[in-house]
Parts: structure tokens; C-alpha cells; sequence
């Protein structure tokens, strides 16, 4: 095929790439907006097979038949809740495979001149940044390693010297060809990615995996500029904006700057030991009630907002809440769920857990949209979330997390927490919010909690 | 600087724009779906695997192109369906009671 035809398959492909990111900004369009997407994927693959430069399809066949085999069965099988750490791998294959394209052209010899120099070095180095970076946060997230943030001392200088040493190879790499020291590059950003992501802790993973997305993208485009191919720069462009984007505005609602987030090991302090219920260590006293106390008052509210948290995913407990919040619609109870930005361990992770429980997503409420509605709730019922809901974060200055926009659920009447313990939150800070006069405790396990409170409700 | 050059650069600064610009429209309550849906987009970069492992006859094109392809196909197969399994899960209200039925 002539190669003007190719271009304009590519161009049809971008155009497709657009739209679909148009359609995903409602949910009623969303799913036609993946397929519109799609299908410019297809145009482009299509339009690339039938390029006059490839000779031997033998090798392409068996990528492909692999590859889709094994995105096929990652994306049948996984677990809505495991959904963060299979973006992450994903998104560590696609930086891995924009790296290995860019070693292909620069170990034969196809790059010379800075224009070719400068994209191929950039797409391996931030490629192999980011694919051993999503395989760490993939570990992490998978629990296969510990979510805690891992730290040595003279990490942060470590790091920096293996930055240097990257900087000064790419330099160097500009004005003599060296094969050998193109492979030293690789192998450093290689440990980069491990060694960045290694100090960040699991509540931190939302900034990280939206920070990876926008590295594997900018390589993607350089990629782009290595074989001189729009569709590549485009698509690239595109998701380094919106992982840059993502990054900016999960770090904004975690009231911290991006370098906090990255290179402050947050949330690594010891956990307070937990107490249950009764007067705390500094006399603050605690108030602790049954599932019988707490479906009454949840029963005669008029509205009642649910606050999800982490915790609700790891309890498994999204389908038991929605059980209680039909239930209690059912009796006429304006029912809600307010979302933090941060809710979950990727952006809109908490969104997309509900969905799966049937929630419709009408219900789903925006954290800046929900806050002014606070004064006139009922009931806030705090399943599963802490830092999200801490009060410090507005009062106190000084705190870990202050600044960091919070649910403001001690603005509602009445609030309810189910939790296990009185343990501290991912900040590992004491949650002022629990000696609240306003407020009663639940304690157990949020699912079954939940289950307690249904078969309450229905008694009442 | 080529004029080639120029104009590849004015294709990634537009793309920019039109990436920030679209993308700051979708709501919180789709992000995790925006991030799957465009890390299936940055698999785009298989066309560069392809280009690889279908034009070279030594064995480190063959070898880094395959893995490549390999590493892309899971990417863009991956990243779109498990869009889609969760872009089908999002679902407004079941009776759906609309605006005019209930201003009527």
C-alpha cells in the first residue's frame, strides 16, 4: 500500500483516539467512546501490516498470538478491586515495549544526529523507567511485596546519583556512539523505576500509577519521533496529558505537592497500637454502639451519605452496602455516596467497586459537590475510610495530612463509623473525628457490620 | 532543525492541548476507566513493534520486535477490554423514573 494511504489510516486512527476520550467524559457515552478507540487501534494496526516495509509477518504472528492471549486472560479474570495493579502492569508492558523499539534502532545503527538521538535515548530511558517502575507498583498492589514504603538510609542520594549517571550517559551518548554504554543507560533507568517506587507507600499508589501512565505515554510519543510516525506522537501525547493530568489532580486532593508524594516515604511512621472502645490514653472518650442503635437512627433519617473507603474493598463489602442503602431507599431515605478523589488505590478506583455492586452512578457524588450538602445530612456513614474524613486536616495545622481536602462528615448531624479498631489511618495519625460527640463507633469487620445493620434495618 | 522536524513537534504541542483539553472533561467517577482506556491507547506503540519484527533479518531486530509486539498486543488487547468490563458496569438507575415522567 502506497504510504500516503498508510498516513491517512493514521490520521483516521488519531481522529478515533480523540473522539473516544471525548465520549468517555458521561457515562452513557463512556463504553462507545472505549470502542470508538478501539476500533482506531485497529485502523492503525491495519494500515501498519500493510506497509511495504515489513517483509516477514512470521515474527509479528507470534507476538500477537501471545500477546492476546495473555491480555485476554488478564483482563477476563481479574478482580475489580486487583483493577490498579493490572493497569499498572499494562502500563509497564507498554513502557517496556516503547524502550525495546528504541534499543532495536539504536543497537543497528538506525539513529544518528541529535533528532534521532535525542527521542531514542528519551523513549528508552523513561520506557524503562516506567516498566520497572509498574512492575514494583504491580508487586506492591498485588501485596506480593509490602505496601509500606520501603526505605534505607542515603536512598533519596542514591536515587540522585542514579538520575546523574543517566543524564551524563544520554549526554554523552549524543556526541559518540557506544553500544555498550547505550545498554549501562538501560539497565540504570531500569533501576531507577524499581528504586522510585520502592519509598512509596500503597495509599500514595493513585499519584504513582497515574504518574507511570504519563511516562509510558511521553515515551510512546518519542517513539513516535524515532520512526517519524504521527499516530505514535499523537496517542502518545495524549495519555502523557492525561496521566500528567491524573497525576496533578490526585495530588492536589491529597493536599501534598507531587515531590511530597514522591520522595517523602509518607505514611512509613508506626502505627499506634490500637484500643476498642472506652476512654483513650488522654482520657477523650469514645462512644461505641450496636447495629440495632444504628439502624434506627439510619432508618427514621431523611438522607443519609455514604462515606467508602479503602477499607469497604479490602472487607469485600460493596455489595453488602448497597444491600443497606437500597433497603433503607426503600423507606423513603435519600441515600448517597460521596467519593474522595483519592478513594481507592488508582484514580476513580472507589467509583468503578460500586458500579460493580450495582450502584447507579447517579448516586456516585463528587467530594466538592457533596461537601456543601453535609450541614443538611442526617446521617454520614463512614465505611472503611480515615485520613479522607479527618477533621485535622482542616483544624489542625501541623498534621501530616493538613490541607488535604477532606469528606467533611462531622458537618452532618449525626456520623456513624464502621471500622475495626481505633488504629490509625495510612497517615498514622490518631482521627480526631472518633471522640466527636456526634459521633458512634461500629466496630467489627465492615462487611459484617454491614450484614448486622441490614438485618436490622429490616427489623425496625 | 528540518522542517520535518518542526512539523512533528507542532503535531505533539496541538496533541497536548487537545489531550488536556478533552481529558479534563471526564468526571472523577470515570477516571479509572480514562486511565485503562488510555494506557490501551499507548499501546499504539506496537506499531513500532511490527515495523521491527516485520522488516528485520538479524537477530536482535527479531528478538527486541517480537518482545515488543508481544508486550504491546497485551497493552492494547488488555487495556481495551478491561475498559470495556468496566465501562458495562457503570448503569444509571434501573426504573429510571425520566424528567418528563415525573414532570408530568
Amino acid at each position: 500500500m502506497p504510504q500516503i494511504w498508510i498516513d491517512a489510516a493514521y490520521l483516521l486512527a488519531a481522529v478515533c483516539f480523540i473522539l473516544g476520550l471525548r465520549f468517555l467524559s458521561h457515562p452513557r457515552t463512556a463504553r462507545r467512546g472505549n470502542l470508538v478507540a478501539a476500533a482506531g487501534m485497529g485502523v492503525a494496526l491495519i494500515a501498519t501490516l500493510l506497509d511495504a516495509h515489513i517483509t516477514n509477518y512470521t515474527w509479528i504472528v507470534v507476538g500477537v498470538v501471545i500477546g492476546t492471549a495473555v491480555g485476554v486472560a488478564g483482563a477476563r479474570m481479574v478482580k475489580m478491586t486487583a483493577m490498579p495493579q493490572m493497569v499498572a502492569l499494562f502500563n509497564g508492558v507498554g513502557g517496556g515495549a516503547a524502550a525495546l523499539v528504541a534499543s532495536s534502532d539504536y543497537l543497528r545503527g538506525g539513529a544518528t544526529g541529535p533528532g534521532d538521538l535525542v527521542p531514542v535515548i528519551f523513549s528508552a530511558a523513561v520506557g524503562s523507567i516506567s516498566f520497572a517502575g509498574s512492575m514494583i507498583a504491580f508487586l506492591k498492589l498485588q501485596e506480593w511485596m509490602t505496601g509500606r514504603p520501603l526505605t534505607y538510609p542515603g536512598q533519596q542520594v542514591v536515587n540522585a546519583l542514579v538520575a546523574l549517571g543517566i543524564l551524563a550517559i544520554s549526554g554523552y551518548l549524543l556526541v559518540t556512539a557506544s553500544a555498550p554504554l547505550y545498554v549501562t543507560l538501560v539497565v540504570l533507568a531500569l533501576l531507577l523505576g524499581v528504586a522510585f517506587v520502592l519509598p512509596i507507600g500503597g495509599a500514595d499508589m493513585p499519584v504513582v500509577i497515574s504518574l507511570l501512565n504519563a511516562f509510558t505515554g511521553l515515551s510512546a510519543a518519542a517513539t513516535g519521533f524515532v520512526l517519524s510516525n504521527t499516530v505514535l506522537i499523537v496517542g502518545g501525547t495524549l495519555v502523557g496529558a492525561s496521566g500528567t493530568l491524573l497525576t496533578l489532580m490526585m495530588s492536589r486532593a491529597m493536599g501534598r505537592s507531587i515531590a511530597n508524594v514522591l520522595f517523602s516515604a509518607f505514611g512509613s511512621a508506626v502505627l499506634v497500637p490500637a484500643a476498642r472502645g472506652g476512654p483513650s490514653q488522654d482520657g477523650r472518650t469514645v462512644r461505641s454502639g450496636s447495629a440495632d442503635d444504628v439502624a434506627v437512627l439510619l432508618a427514621y433519617a431523611n438522607s443519609v451519605v455514604i462515606v467508602p473507603g479503602y477499607g469497604l474493598a479490602v472487607a469485600q463489602a460493596q455489595h453488602a452496602v448497597h444491600e443497606l442503602a437500597e433497603l433503607l431507599e426503600k423507606r423513603g431515605v435519600d441515600v448517597k455516596y460521596a467519593i474522595h478523589p483519592v478513594a481507592g488505590r488508582m484514580p476513580g478506583h472507589m467509583n468503578v467497586l460500586l458500579a460493580e455492586a450495582n450502584v447507579p452512578y447517579e448516586q456516585l457524588v463528587e467530594m466538592d459537590e457533596i461537601n456543601p450538602q453535609m450541614e443538611r445530612t442526617d446521617v454520614a456513614l463512614v465505611v472503611g475510610a480515615n485520613d479522607t474524613t479527618n477533621p485535622a486536616a482542616k483544624n489542625t495545622p501541623g498534621s501530616p495530612i493538613y490541607g488535604m481536602p477532606i469528606i467533611e462528615v462531622d458537618e452532618a448531624h449525626n456520623v456513624v463509623v464502621l471500622k475495626r479498631s481505633l488504629g490509625a489511618g495510612f497517615a498514622g495519625i490518631d482521627n480526631e473525628l472518633y471522640y466527636n460527640p456526634k459521633t458512634t463507633m461500629l466496630f467489627g469487620d465492615a462487611k459484617k457490620s454491614l450484614s448486622e445493620l441490614v438485618s436490622a434495618v429490616k427489623n425496625v | 532543525m528540518s522542517a520535518h522536524l518542526l512539523a512533528e513537534i507542532t503535531v505533539l504541542v496541538l496533541a497536548a492541548f487537545v489531550g488536556f483539553e478533552v481529558i479534563s472533561k471526564v468526571p472523577t467517577t470515570l477516571h479509572t476507566p480514562l486511565m485503562s482506556g488510555t494506557n490501551a491507547i499507548h499501546g499504539i506503540v506496537i506499531v513500532g513493534g511490527m515495523l521491527v519484527a516485520g522488516s528485520s533479518h538479524d537477530w536482535i531486530g527479531i528478538v527486541l520486535g517480537t518482545i515488543a509486539v508481544t508486550f504491546g498486543t497485551i497493552n492494547v488487547v488488555g487495556g481495551f477490554l478491561v475498559t470495556d468490563r468496566m465501562l458495562e458496569m457503570f448503569k444509571g438507575r434501573r426504573p429510571a423514573p425520566s424528567d418528563e415522567q415525573k414532570a408530568a
